[in-house]
């Protein structure tokens, strides 16, 4: 703007070379690593023309099988629940114990490293351990999603833990209170509304991923999804994408209600 | 003192509907929580010696063959993250149209505006594991299924969170541009962009990071990356390889996670 005034340069705006060398960066390294994963537009080409043979078996959704179909999505929908319920339980306490306000260092820290190790396993890894160690089934699958619960709800109770207003709590020891009472009468109080929240979230979070831990073993819909894909079973394969987008949908709405309640 | 009037009444936070609305809420919670636990089917036999195979698990796994790392896992790691790099670069591309389709303030019509948010909700509401069965299925196995099935995946996040920040731009310096003649171009690069672009940059890394983490298991369907790894040391029981791969995805989701927090911390 100075050489504006200046009155040398007269454009509104100048060119920002950075950006545009940036730019350049990134369209280079699109070009390496595309060559690297080995993505060629013939293969973009041959892939759509399969794509459309791929559609027309889709189409139109076999149901005759419903009743597979309404066990898959029920078993989802009570892994989803069970590990919803259990992980919220047991993230109170870890997500209490990670707070730094509260808690010496050498009781967050090691609680803190937990939570990490909790949250950079994707919940499919998780199941494939637990589906190696305890056997097929919903089980396998209730605590992967117990574990994905741990890693985000316990994270964030504990940031939120770290935001509250120490002059409550401060205020409720200068009483005498215990540490019990001084947590349930002045850190949950700030807290509970942004912890319900976060449940809620899960719950739509864990709804999603217990749809797909069948594909390891984990029980649920997943299984059955998997096995009509590697059959080639393709209109049934369309049913059951389908009804696991009307749950996933529904379990949206019913955090969003129950969100509203509570707020 | 209006004391003697307050003291008979009973002070309460919530009304009755409200208080009503809990008490359903938790009754519904604890109701389907106990129906679940009731139907679902758990095997106790698989169940009683869970200790024992667990030990026998972290047995196997340790000590983690490391020395198997730079022949097997190195390239699908780096695999992995090009997929994670590129499928998010993609999914940029793709939900910046789609953002400006669905936010009210760019696009004055109430059908296009639908239609955009169609195609975000679409997108997030299948999952990255089902994209890539359907990108396999389409492209065969590889990891071009793998990208597209994580920039199909992003596009729904992306372009919902883009679509928000545009809609919260002030509308002054737009007005200001149009009302000077600009072409639709430079409003959307001059006015929009600038406005944008902290939350652009935001939303792009915290997808990345996701996405390093998704591209991860997308292998175990044949879409690429060190999930195939991880898929074919497991079929072959090779314990100690699956701990070694196990140790560099921590790794590199950890690795992911700091550069992230660094990079918004510098420039956000």
């Amino acid at each position: 703007m100075t050489a504006a005034s200046a009155g040398g340069d007269r454009r509104a705006f100048r060119a920002n070379w950075p950006a545009r060398a940036g730019l350049l960066a990134l369209v280079l390294y699109v070009l390496y690593a595309g060559q690297i994963l080995d993505l060629s537009w013939d293969r973009f080409v041959f892939g759509l023309d399969q794509g459309g043979r791929f559609l027309s078996r889709l189409v139109p959704p076999d149901f005759t099988r419903w009743s597979l179909l309404l066990d898959g999505l029920l078993e989802s929908l009570q892994i989803a629940i069970i590990a919803t319920v259990l992980g919220v339980a047991v993230s109170l306490p870890v997500g209490l114990c990670a707070a730094r306000n509260l808690m010496p260092w050498w009781v967050s820290t090691p609680v803190r490293a937990f939570i990490a190790v909790c949250r950079s396993f994707h919940p499919i890894i998780v199941a494939i351990v637990f589906v190696k160690a305890i056997g097929f089934g919903a089980l396998a699958g209730i605590l992967a999603l117990v574990v994905a619960s741990i890693g985000f709800v316990a994270k964030l109770f504990a940031e939120a833990i770290e935001e509250i207003s120490m002059k409550q709590v401060e205020a409720v020891r200068a009483t005498g209170a215990s540490f019990a009472n001084v947590v349930t009468m002045g850190v949950l109080p700030q807290v509970l509304a942004r912890f319900i929240g976060f449940a809620t979230y899960q719950l739509d979070s864990n709804l999603r991923n217990s749809t797909m831990v069948g594909i390891v073993g984990g029980g649920g819909i997943g299984g059955t999804l998997f096995a009509a894909f590697q059959r080639f079973d393709y209109d049934f394969l369309c049913a059951i994408l389908i009804a696991i987008i009307a749950l996933i949908m529904l379990g949206e709405l019913l955090a969003t209600r129950l969100r509203a309640i509570f707020q | 003192m209006t004391g003697a009037v307050l003291h008979d009444r009973i002070w309460r936070r919530f009304t009755p509907a409200e208080r009503l609305a809990r008490f359903a809420a938790y009754l519904a919670i604890v109701a389907a929580f106990v129906a679940s636990l009731r139907t679902v089917e758990v095997i106790p036999e698989f169940l009683y010696d869970a200790p024992e195979q667990m030990a026998d698990l972290l047995n196997r796994m340790w000590p983690a063959d490391l020395a198997y790392y730079p022949a097997g896992v190195h390239a699908a790691l780096v695999e992995t993250l090009h997929i994670a790099t590129l499928g998010t670069l993609f999914s940029i591309v793709l939900a910046v149209p789609v953002a400006l389709l669905s936010a009210r303030n760019i696009t004055r019509s109430a059908a296009l505006n639908w239609l955009g948010k169609l195609v975000l909700v679409s997108s997030r509401s299948v999952n990255s594991l089902v994209w890539a069965l359907l990108f396999v299925a389409v492209f065969g196995p590889g990891a071009l299924a793998g990208t597209l099935a994580i920039a199909f995946r992003s596009v729904g996040f992306v372009g919902k969170l883009l679509a928000e920040a545009l809609e919260e731009a002030a509308p002054g310096p737009v007005e200001a541009l149009r009302a000077a003649g600009a072409p639709p171009a430079s409003v959307l690069l001059k006015g929009f962009w600038p406005q944008v672009q902290p939350a652009f940059w935001s939303v792009a890394l915290f997808r990345w990071d996701i996405n390093v983490r998704e591209s991860a298991v997308l292998g175990l369907v044949g879409a690429g990356g060190i999930g195939l790894v991880l898929n074919s040391a497991m079929d072959l029981f090779q314990w100690d390889r699956v701990a070694t791969a196990l140790i560099a995805i921590f790794a590199v989701v950890i690795a992911a996670e700091v550069l992230v927090t660094q990079i918004r911390k510098r420039i956000l």
